[in-house]
């Protein structure tokens, strides 16, 4: 504790308060585009997962060469992902977002199939006998009851995205993570801290409201709360 | 794809050595977090205490971008542009998954084997080393193994922090505009995590006790007829590896 007590009392001298009150209207345009960042990639990311879990729920075994596939994916660093596209899309936001997509497939098809197999067959079956129709059927009966599980999966893979957002600061996508390169080609460390606890606390804030919308939409988990 | 690999020819002797430097960062630092989060989590497990935080541990490392820990960690006194400012925050982004997994893994032996072995006359630690720990070993696996490629990939970003290590190509590559350059240190990066991956998953299967095998594929086939429940997703979601960087 006394170390820790020490440690900040000799960062906080070398923090350039004054930069930061200049550079407030900074802070924010980027936690919003970290955002928007985010929120393409977790979208058009669960928009993929959503149709490839059906195609697996539908023919089981495609289950092992989309999960081997997206997990290769989800393995290849970051940066070595983005240095792989960027002869093909250079230094662009495609680039930047093909990579976030495909870092999000893995935990959200595995989720979304996880889900769908737990809709009980006596409920289908039911639905069916009611005269409901495929679509009525994934619509009002498969996604409702599925949907814990995979807002649980939206909620990894959104947490995880904003973190390799920040990493897209190095490819010169502009966000949180820009302040952390700045600082570190210039040695200077209040933008550096600035983006570290901006993207950290982005992300708990995100972890923690998409926690709510889970407990929201599916009261009985907390008892058992462990899906992640 | 071939000015890559004119690259590679031209650099052969910094390729070793960049390769060299990320192996052993990752090294030190995948030894350094099991140091701390295997006796940790065995003991938290072992004594049943602590658990929501042990269990949380993975979650909340999820949420630290890697970027803002090496971050963090450079502007501590005494770190700075260094291999330690990289050690560290490796260190601290592979000790989640190690304990949450580990933890898990000896929580997840089966209460009667360990009341079993009691009967028996073992004790605490006998039961540990004899018992519990076989049995957890490729949930603990599985732990070790996610928190290595996470380890392995976030080196790259130590090149950042003047630590070296394969990522420096990829840095270097995109101010130079060196597309050679670029994609031979993109694809030893990839290699090098998909290596690690895949060798930890051997060593997991390897530490899986027999028996245990047996009884797992059974249940899986089992749980596959009557659908995966709730608590097959959990172990599923935590075995399986966290967060690329």
């Amino acid at each position: 504790m006394t170390l820790l007590r020490q440690a900040a009392g000799s960062v906080a001298p070398s923090i350039d308060w004054a930069w930061i009150g200049r550079h407030t209207d900074d802070m924010v345009a980027r936690v919003i585009k970290h955002l928007i960042f985010t929120g393409i990639a977790v979208g058009l990311g669960f928009a993929i997962s959503l149709a490839l879990s059906l195609l697996i729920v539908r023919y089981r075994w495609t289950y092992g060469p989309i999960t081997g596939v997206a997990g290769l994916l989800y393995t290849i660093p970051s940066l070595a992902l983005f240095g792989l596209l960027i002869p093909i899309t250079g230094l662009t936001v495609t680039t930047a977002e093909i990579a976030l997509v495909s870092y999000t497939l893995l935990i959200l098809i595995r989720n979304t199939v996880a889900g769908l197999d737990g809709v009980p067959a006596e409920v289908r079956d039911a639905a069916l006998g009611m005269g409901f129709s495929p679509i009525q059927l994934l619509l009002k009966v498969d996604l409702p009851l599925a949907l814990p599980v995979i807002v649980a999966g939206l909620r990894v893979a959104t947490v995880t995205t904003i973190g390799l957002v920040t990493v897209t600061a190095l490819i010169g996508m502009d966000n949180l993570g820009s302040f952390i390169t700045d600082g570190l080609q210039r040695l200077f460390v209040t933008p550096l801290l600035v983006g570290a606890v901006l993207s950290i606390a982005l992300a708990v804030a995100a972890d923690l409201t998409l926690l709510g919308v889970e407990r929201l939409i599916a009261p009985w988990t907390r008892a058992t709360r462990e899906a992640r | 794809m071939s000015d890559a690999i004119d690259f590679l020819a031209g650099h052969r002797g910094e390729v070793l050595q960049r390769g060299l430097e990320h192996v052993r960062i990752s090294g030190i630092s995948l030894v350094l977090a099991l140091a701390v989060a295997l006796p940790v989590a065995l003991w938290l497990a072992h004594t049943g205490r602590g658990g929501v935080l042990a269990i949380n541990a993975s979650n909340i490392g999820r949420a630290l971008p890697s970027l803002a820990i090496i971050a963090l960690v450079f502007s501590l006194p005494g770190f700075g542009l260094s291999q330690n400012t990289a050690i560290i925050a490796l260190v601290l982004l592979g000790i989640p998954p190690i304990l949450t997994n580990a933890y898990v893994g000896v929580r997840g032996v089966d209460r009667d084997v360990v009341e079993a072995a009691r009967g028996m006359g073992m004790r605490g630690t006998q039961i540990l080393r004899g018992v519990e720990l076989p049995l957890a070993a490729p949930v603990i696996m599985a732990g070790v193994r996610t928190g290595a490629v996470q380890i392995v990939a976030t080196a790259t970003l130590g090149a950042l922090v003047g630590a070296g290590g394969l990522g420096v190509f990829i840095i270097d590559a995109i101010a130079l505009q060196d597309t050679g350059r670029l994609i031979a240190g993109a694809v030893l990066v990839a290699l090098l995590a998909i290596v690690t991956d895949v060798g930890f998953g051997a060593l997991e299967r390897a530490v899986t006790p027999a028996g245990l095998a047996v009884t797992q594929h059974r249940e899986r086939t089992r749980r596959r007829g009557a659908g995966r429940g709730r608590g097959d997703q959990v172990l599923a979601g935590q075995a399986r590896r966290s967060g690329a960087a």
